[in-house]
């Protein structure tokens, strides 16, 4: 194997898509090029990955990533129930939604919340940039209180926020980052591919066209200043030694279900990611001193997933043929006696 | 007494929502037919849990005729807030048994009825003081054991049709039992004096069952193989899924392993559940929602999308009047025309129109082939009429065929192939390849998008593309044309007028037609079973002077399908001929405008 091959034989080269159409410097640009990395170094699969988004600048984004496999751009707001539909149709399937904060938040709410409470094992990203870019910069859901359009124009309403919803909701993985935090989101994305359930990662994602002006608060300058990172993050891939050196005290190491880690190096404060409550006050907290902040919040690694739930067979329902599932002929008399 | 109705009248049982009488109407209604005498039993029911009337309308005929009665001859009277209005309707010369304590005077005594009062209540507290909240079903079951005594159904085929309907609870048919004996001693004393009976015959309903088509659909999905299901509970759909799911919990289950080979989510609205059927059709699975009108509006743009990404899922409406809230228990064709379109753009879905049990099961599993052979949405659009009432029906038979997946392209296909593309027209017929997710080559991969997309699935906003893509699928929409359901056509040459109907509207053409045939108008008969339109449909209007389109729905939403897609020099041969008030079509809502018309027929200009 050269050094250029990942452990399923493949080249970066091969997690690449189509060039973007975004514009330069958009947030979703870097969050697509960090995928390219997760999923490179994670080793997965090109086949078994299901790229699904909806409608918005983030949904455009699976085109350009992993041109191999399978995308499915749906409707707005409504990627979690195709989501649902082609995980249960195929379990063996990696099941990757991108979508945004108007996708989400707005039109998108319902399916959101739905989709958690299933816990379908999957991995959904919100680029998350508080406003509408395609249709031209109007406010999104997730736009601060206080926050102003570029033309001026202040939000007068209450923030959604993605993660804080995502915990009330029973989330079972729920991370923030930053688009320009590489170093902690790509560790993210890979413990998000094995952990099995929901796991959400609201990527705070500036729109440089419509959103990037002094009074915003999701402009680069204000996220750079506002950031409270909890902690960086490592993540081991299952079987591999934990080889890191830390002082005691200063790693938490949580155990993913495929039996690989992510090991959160302390920043300032020590930070339990399996409380819940503790989770919402620090969201709570820094969203009332004008901060957001970043790293894995929450993580449940014993909930199970809506497949487990369903009792669904290994062979994905996809492969079954009439032999397995009609009923043969004496069971069929015994129906239909009168 | 008026002369002998024997074996071809209409019991109407007149009771309060929530009174447990459903039991016994089927008690009645098997007994019937246990007889030998068809039987049809339409269930009028309110939207609402307890306390609202309903009405069970038991139709023997010994015709075999399954449609609505207009007129009913037999009441069986136990809601006193809809006395006055019951005995309103009973037709001349018919019979009243009611309650004892009902007052038989003014607007409800009337001469030309036969009445027998019971105590109902009173023998129910007699017999059953101590049974509680059992008493209400018990005193149900008391009518069932009058009325057999009167109409002369032998005790013993009255049990034997108890033990059926409480196959799996022997107590409870003893509990039963006893009262309906009750009912049968206190008939005894009445002497009877009325013109109808029941007498035994044989050849109509040897080896028939009784099935709902709700139930029949869900067996049609068991066989045909679909293995996701999600839905949103509505009326009257909510027992299609409801059996789905029972018959699942029986056959789709590994009993060592408890592994389920379904997967049935009970999404959280209609267009949640129409993305996880085309998220799970497009994965590979054969996938279905049911629901009602309310639940296709929502769902119109996911039905979209799979239409212009040609994603397969099926749709089953049970269609009711609409929309919004009042009348979700009441049945209605109200959705062709809207299900045909569903979408916004250039939209044409196929759309299969059961009219029997045996179609409500042979077009579900049907469904999920042309779903794939297609790689579009299906809908198959019944009604509350077909869907929630028991008809007698030959039981279903097992299907020989094997499935149809439709063009799919396996990992060995494209490993022999030079190149391939998604939405390539290869066959020429409109129907592409695909592949699904999970196919272990370098090039099975694609990315769906709804509307924008090339023939290699690549981004597009080009003119051309566009059209060329709306073309075909104008081609593939040709070729399903022969592909569904084909017409069933009743001609005999030489008559110059016909009907075209279908879904149930069917049952009530059928008794029409006869009684037409005897008043000297002769009638073809065209039964269309789905959309797209034969070609057939042309060719049968071409060969009358007038054809009938006749349906249950305000607007003649077929009878329009038909004006926009006939040749122009045929569509002044149509006439519209509607029905709308919510019950079930009879055959007189038929056989008057048609009268009417024939009598001065409009002048057709060729």
């Amino acid at each position: 194997m050269t050094a250029n091959l990942n452990i399923v034989g493949l080249t970066r080269e091969v997690y690449k898509g189509l060039p973007t159409t975004l514009c330069a410097g958009c947030g979703h640009n870097s969050i697509t090029n960090h995928l390219i990395k997760a999923l490179y170094e994670y080793g997965v699969e090109p086949h078994k990955l299901a790229k699904m988004s909806g409608i918005g600048c983030s949904s455009k984004t699976p085109a350009y990533f992993v041109e191999q496999a399978h995308g499915f751009n749906g409707l707005h707001g409504r990627m979690p129930s195709a989501a649902t539909g082609a995980k249960l149709a195929n379990r063996e399937l990696l099941v990757l939604g991108i979508s945004g904060d108007g996708d989400t938040a707005s039109i998108g709410l319902g399916q959101y919340c739905h989709m958690i409470r299933r816990n379908l094992d999957c991995t959904y990203i919100v680029e998350n940039n508080g406003c509408y870019g395609l249709t031209k910069g109007q406010f999104s859901a997730t736009a601060d209180i206080g926050s102003t359009l570029k033309g001026g124009k202040a939000n007068e309403y209450a923030t959604i926020d993605i993660c804080g919803l995502a915990i009330e909701l029973g989330a079972t993985f729920v991370a923030r980052s930053f688009s320009g935090d590489g170093k902690q989101l790509v560790p993210l994305l890979q413990a998000a591919f094995s952990h099995r359930g929901t796991a959400i990662l609201d990527v705070i994602s500036p729109c440089v066209t419509f959103n990037d002006h002094e009074g915003s608060t999701k402009s680069y300058a204000y996220v750079k200043d506002h950031d409270v990172v909890l902690h960086t993050a490592d993540y081991i891939a299952g079987g591999r030694e934990i080889n890191v050196d830390y002082e005691p005290g200063t790693v938490r190491d949580v155990e993913l279900e495929d039996g690989s880690h992510v090991l959160l190096r302390k920043v300032d404060m020590d930070y339990n990611p399996a409380d819940a409550i503790n989770a919402l006050r620090t969201i709570h907290e820094t969203r009332d001193r004008g901060e957001f902040v970043t790293g894995l919040l929450f993580i449940d690694t014993k909930e199970r997933d809506l497949c487990e739930r369903e009792h669904l067979a290994r062979t994905p329902l996809a492969q079954l043929d009439e032999e397995v599932l009609r009923i043969d002929r004496d069971e069929w008399q015994r129906l239909m006696q009168p | 007494m008026p002369a002998r109705a024997v074996n071809d009248f209409t019991i109407r049982v007149a009771t309060v929502n929530g009174s447990g009488s459903q039991s016994s109407n089927l008690v009645l209604t098997n007994a019937i037919a246990r007889l030998g005498i068809p039987v049809a039993p339409k269930n009028v029911f309110p939207s609402n849990i307890e306390g609202l009337p309903t009405w069970f309308d038991v139709r023997v005929s010994a015709l075999g005729y399954q449609c609505r009665a207009r007129d009913f001859d037999v009441l069986m009277a136990l809601n006193p807030a809809t006395w006055q209005q019951d005995v309103a309707g009973v037709k001349s010369g018919g019979v009243v048994v009611h309650e004892e304590n009902y007052s038989v005077k003014g607007d409800t005594f009337r001469e030309d009825l036969t009445y027998y009062a019971v105590p109902f209540a009173a023998l129910a507290k007699e017999h059953f003081a101590d049974k509680g909240d059992l008493r209400k079903y018990l005193t149900n079951m008391i009518y069932v054991g009058v009325l057999a005594h009167l109409l002369e159904v032998p005790a013993s085929t009255v049990e034997e049709s108890l033990s059926a309907q409480f196959r799996s609870k022997p107590k409870a048919v003893e509990l039963n039992l006893t009262a309906i004996n009750v009912g049968r001693e206190y008939a005894r004393q009445l002497e009877k004096h009325d013109p109808f009976h029941l007498v035994p015959m044989s050849g109509k309903t040897d080896g028939l069952m009784f099935m709902e088509g709700n139930r029949a659909s869900a067996l049609g999905c068991l066989m045909g193989g679909c293995t996701v299901a999600a839905w949103y509970p509505i009326t009257p759909s909510s027992s299609l899924c409801e059996y789905f799911i029972q018959y699942c919990d029986r056959y789709r289950v590994d009993k060592e392993s408890g592994e389920r080979n379904v997967a049935i989510v009970q999404a959280e609205d209609e267009l949640a559940a129409a993305g996880i059927v085309f998220g799970a059709g497009w994965a590979g699975a054969r996938a279905m929602t049911s629901t009602s009108g309310p639940g296709i509006s929502l769902m119109a743009e996911y039905a979209g999308f799979g239409y212009f990404a040609e994603v397969p899922g099926v749709i089953f409406d049970v269609q009711r009047a609409g929309p919004s809230t009042g009348l979700p228990t009441r049945t209605m064709q109200g959705d062709v025309s809207f299900a045909y379109t569903l979408s916004h753009g250039d939209t044409k879905h196929v759309v299969l129109l059961p009219a029997t049990v045996t179609e409500a099961y042979e077009f579900a599993m049907e469904a999920f082939d042309l779903a794939e052979r297609f790689q579009t949405p299906v809908f198959v659009l019944s009604d509350l009429d077909l869907g929630m009432n028991s008809w007698l029906t030959p039981p279903l038979h097992y299907p020989e065929r094997p499935f149809d997946r439709g063009k799919v392209l396996a990992a060995d296909d494209l490993a022999s192939m030079k190149s391939w593309g998604r939405y390539r027209d290869v066959d020429k017929d409109g129907i592409t390849y695909r592949t699904l997710p999970g196919t272990k080559h370098p090039g099975a991969g694609f990315f769906t998008r709804g509307t924008g997309h090339d023939e290699e699935a690549r981004y597009s906003e080009m003119p051309e593309v566009w059209q060329r893509n709306l073309d075909r699928l104008v081609r593939k929409h040709e070729t399903a044309r022969t592909a569904v359901p084909s017409p069933v056509v009743d001609e005999k040459k030489g008559r110059k007028v016909a009907i075209i109907a279908y879904g149930t509207t069917h049952h009530a053409v059928v008794e029409a037609r006869d009684f037409l045939l005897e008043a000297g108008v002769e009638l073809n008969y065209m039964r269309v079973r789905a959309l797209p339109l034969s070609p057939e449909v042309a060719t049968f209007v071409k060969r009358h002077d007038r054809v009938y389109v006749v349906e249950q729905n305000r607007d003649g939403q077929l009878y329009g399908i038909l004006r926009t897609e006939l040749p122009t020099h045929l569509i002044g041969r149509l006439e519209s001929i509607r029905h709308y008030n919510g019950v079930p079509i009879d055959a007189r809502a038929i056989i008057d405008p048609l009268l009417e018309e024939e009598r001065a027929p409009a002048v057709i200009a060729d």
